[in-house]
């Protein structure tokens, strides 16, 4: 099957929540697959199309966030040992203040399904996030907001590294940034995604600087 | 009253009648500028009902808008659950962590009585309050947070999402509590003196679910519950898209719809074709950082896509405008309305 073929059959078996069509879409019978080269070329295309179909109004977010857990589940299943090296590039995730955890996750599923490694810091307040990334030597740190005071809060943490002396990447990505295309900036930010799948083209980018 | 200047009323029913009124109703969501306005904090604000009625009531001598909002925060159908609520002096109470750790939960879970509920008899005395002195001539607003919509809060959004597609036996054992919940505290804030109930129903958008999804569950639910709610409806969806799915709101029964900044207006308009009143769509999140002039441009904008012919009301579009946003660019919406909003709209076609 065509390249093109396998990502659209993935993608429709996940916009449709099958996953044994999702499973035979990958096609992972041959041994000779080279995982990352695999990864690149049909799960990240077909994660970023339900992605860019989300932000286009095509796709909802339940699909999105179904998609991006059975394909991690694929993934577990079919490529335990898959991974980008993240030795010098360390990536931490965190949810600031609130309770609403599902942006969080949705980025989470993407890049682990992209073969990232990234630490899951859960929900934390301002300092406790400052001095865990500190202590932890995160270089990329992405950050969801749902509401917009947490949202606004990321400044708090751009300072609060800033006086740490700590070098690193700040990524955000929720509503409060979707409906404001400057908010990002504002907040001290170094990158925003409007989608999910996105966040791996911003991350990979700054893999490359860093390391 | 200047002569021919309608109340608020007349003007929001002409407009719900698909008629044009003297100008294009203003509906500003500003459930938390009442605190300032009391020079209270915002657990101090909503810790008492006369706080909340008052802080409405002068907003509303303040703004000049069409409506008074009795809505406290949406966390607060949550609170009614026994859920933690989080207060914060920069925008609204939030919900803490879910109420149900795990589905299965909902197998033991009850549904609170309204008559028993601290939080909501607190909402019920506010509506009393602004009854009393507003009678008849400005809509009171009561709101639900809709069954299918609750669950974010009271299990989670992830969770949720999960049980609607995996667990559908405890899904609509929730929706079976959510509904008897809604329909009961929907009918107590019109029995108190409400005149409508916006039903807010954003996980019903298809920004959240696909259609598909929603006319299984969401649609079946609005259909019963809003059937059941003994007064007029709005649905809202929380700055969600609504276009694809507007003629099934209209069969919910309902008979506006808050739609988002994401879509536009005249698209929507043409699309209720007075079936249902547009409510919006002014961007919340930017609203921050307008300066007047941009709030006057954003309002003349909305009006010149959907203002002609009635069915419109003007408002944000999440329903709810953040804390963070200043009285300026309030008084430039409100100044806006009247300059640009004046029936008849014979500038739009001059423009055109």
């Amino acid at each position: 099957m065509a390249p093109e073929q396998r990502i659209k059959s993935f993608e429709e078996a996940l916009l449709s929540l099958d996953r044994v069509a999702a499973r035979a879409a990958l096609n992972l019978a041959s041994d000779e697959e080279d995982s990352l080269k695999f990864l690149e070329g049909i799960v990240v295309p077909a994660l970023e199309s339900i992605g860019k179909g989300w932000e286009e109004g095509r796709t909802s977010l339940a699909q999105v966030y179904m998609a991006g857990r059975i394909t991690e589940e694929l993934m577990d299943e079919l490529l335990p040992f898959r991974g980008v090296p993240t030795d010098r590039a360390q990536v931490a995730i965190a949810v600031l203040e609130d309770y609403h955890l599902l942006g969080k996750r949705l980025v989470c599923s993407v890049l682990r399904s992209a073969g990232f490694h990234l630490a899951d810091y859960g929900r934390m307040n301002v300092d406790d996030l400052v001095e865990r990334v500190k202590a932890d030597n995160i270089r990329i740190l992405l950050i969801s907001a749902l509401m917009l005071p947490s949202a606004l809060r990321v400044k708090g943490v751009r300072k609060g590294l800033a006086r740490a002396g700590a070098d690193v990447k700040i990524v955000v990505g929720g509503a409060p940034f979707r409906f404001d295309d400057q908010l990002w900036t504002e907040v001290g930010a170094d990158a925003t995604s409007s989608t999910a799948s996105g966040a791996i083209h911003v991350v990979q980018g700054m893999r490359r600087e860093l390391i | 009253m200047k002569p021919g200047k309608m109340t608020s009323m007349q003007r929001v029913l002409t407009t719900l009648s698909h008629g044009e009124p003297d100008r294009v109703p203003l509906f500003l969501a500003a459930t938390l500028h009442g605190a300032r306005e009391l020079g209270l904090t915002l657990g101090d604000y909503f810790s008492d009902s006369r706080n909340v009625a008052e802080g409405q009531l002068r907003l509303r001598a303040k703004y000049d808008h069409d409506f008074l909002c009795a809505a406290f925060y949406g966390a607060l159908d949550a609170e009614a659950w026994g859920a933690e609520v989080i207060y914060r002096d920069d925008g609204p109470p939030n919900s803490g962590a879910p109420l149900l750790r795990k589905p299965e939960d909902i197998r033991g879970l009850t549904a609170p009585r309204v008559s028993e509920t601290p939080c909501l008899l607190k909402v019920l005395k506010t509506i009393e309050l602004l009854k009393s002195r507003v009678e008849t001539e400005v809509p009171i607003v009561g709101v639900v947070i809709s069954p299918f919509s609750l669950p974010v809060m009271q299990l989670g959004f992830d969770a949720y999402i999960e049980l609607i597609y995996e667990r559908p036996q405890l899904f609509w054992r929730l929706m079976q509590l959510n509904k008897a919940f809604a329909t009961e505290w929907a009918n107590a804030q019109l029995a108190a003196g409400a005149t409508a109930i916006c039903y807010f129903d954003p996980v019903s958008s298809p920004t959240i679910v696909p259609r598909d999804t929603f006319l299984k569950t969401g649609f079946e639910v609005a259909k019963e519950v809003i059937g059941a709610i003994e007064g007029p409806t709005a649905t809202h969806l929380a700055s969600g898209r609504s276009l694809a799915i507007l003629d099934d709101l209209v069969l919910t029964g309902t008979s506006m719809v808050g739609v988002s900044c994401e879509e536009n207006l005249a698209e929507l308009k043409t699309a209720a074709s007075q079936k249902l009143t547009i409510l919006g769509n002014l961007n919340g999140i930017e609203m921050r950082r307008w300066t007047p002039h941009e709030a006057e441009m954003q309002v003349k904008r909305a009006i010149a896509q959907a203002g002609g012919g009635g069915g419109f009301v003007l408002g944000d579009n999440h329903g709810e405008i953040p804390w963070q946003v200043e009285d300026e660019v309030l008084f430039a919406i409100r100044e806006a309305v009247h300059r640009w909003g004046e029936y008849p709209l014979n500038w739009v076609k001059d423009e055109q």
